[in-house]
């Protein structure tokens, strides 16, 4: 624990840091420093991941909020669209090859960064 | 008009994010390239539009009881302290050079989301 203290902290820093900076994926840095450090499995390390997201989000939401960042106008049919979104997801998921999605949706973020890059 | 494209976007990004792909970094490409919002207005709408539906999971796996406690406050502590710094950084940063560094961030996370396919895909071989 003690070597693996100091491991902890650094992935805590990574994931809240990027995740306040870029307003999200910081569950994508969790995710691999609890499998590693923790020694957890997949699932749990994905369950374990938002204990550690969810305040992450609520400390960057409102200094987004505290700034004006977040326009009420935009903010409430995207937050009605993503609640059913959610849940047709979350439905959908037993259904498809989760492979061929993750694979597919690796490709789009791909592109949309280099994308974004550019600009 | 705009609200039905926006509900759709938001639609869009919570599929995904219900599926776990991306870690919730969909929605904000969606807003930025198709809806024309700005790079920190859509991260802040990421933010907090995905707060109802973490807070829902999160109960779900405490009662299967899938949270592991190890490392969870020296890593949630720090996790803290970063993202208000991150979200200050974000804040202060031009849009222009916030949205280079969010398509860098999101080419590595694709790497991450490639691996993670590849595992993935070697599960499901191994139980077919």
């Amino acid at each position: 624990m003690k070597g693996s203290f100091w491991r902890y902290a650094v992935g805590g820093a990574l994931t809240g840091g990027a995740n306040g900076l870029f307003g999200g994926g910081g569950g994508m840095i969790a995710v691999p420093v609890l499998e590693r450090t923790a020694g957890l499995p997949a699932l749990r390390a994905h369950a374990t991941a938002i204990a550690v997201i969810l305040p992450a989000c609520i400390v960057s939401g409102i200094v987004y909020l505290w700034f004006g960042l977040v326009p009420l106008s935009v903010f409430l049919p995207v937050s009605i669209g993503v609640a059913a979104g959610g849940i047709a997801g979350a439905r959908l998921l037993p259904h498809v090859s989760a492979s061929s999605v993750t694979f597919l949706f690796a490709a789009l973020m791909l592109a949309a960064g280099m994308k974004l890059v550019m600009s | 008009m705009s609200f039905l494209v926006f509900l759709l976007c938001g639609f869009a990004g919570g599929l995904l994010g219900g599926m776990g792909m991306g870690g919730g970094t969909a929605l904000i490409p969606l807003l930025t390239i198709f809806c024309g919002v700005e790079q920190g207005a859509a991260q802040g709408i990421n933010l907090l539009a995905f707060l109802p539906m973490a807070a829902i999971a999160l109960r779900i796996h405490a009662k299967n009881g899938l949270l592991a406690k190890e490392g969870l406050i020296p890593l949630i502590l720090p996790a803290l302290v970063f993202s208000a710094l991150g979200s200050l950084l974000a804040a202060w940063l031009p849009s222009a050079a916030l949205k280079k560094g969010f398509g860098a961030f999101l080419v590595l996370l694709s790497f991450l989301q490639f691996k993670s396919a590849f595992a993935c895909r070697k599960a499901e071989k191994k139980q077919a």
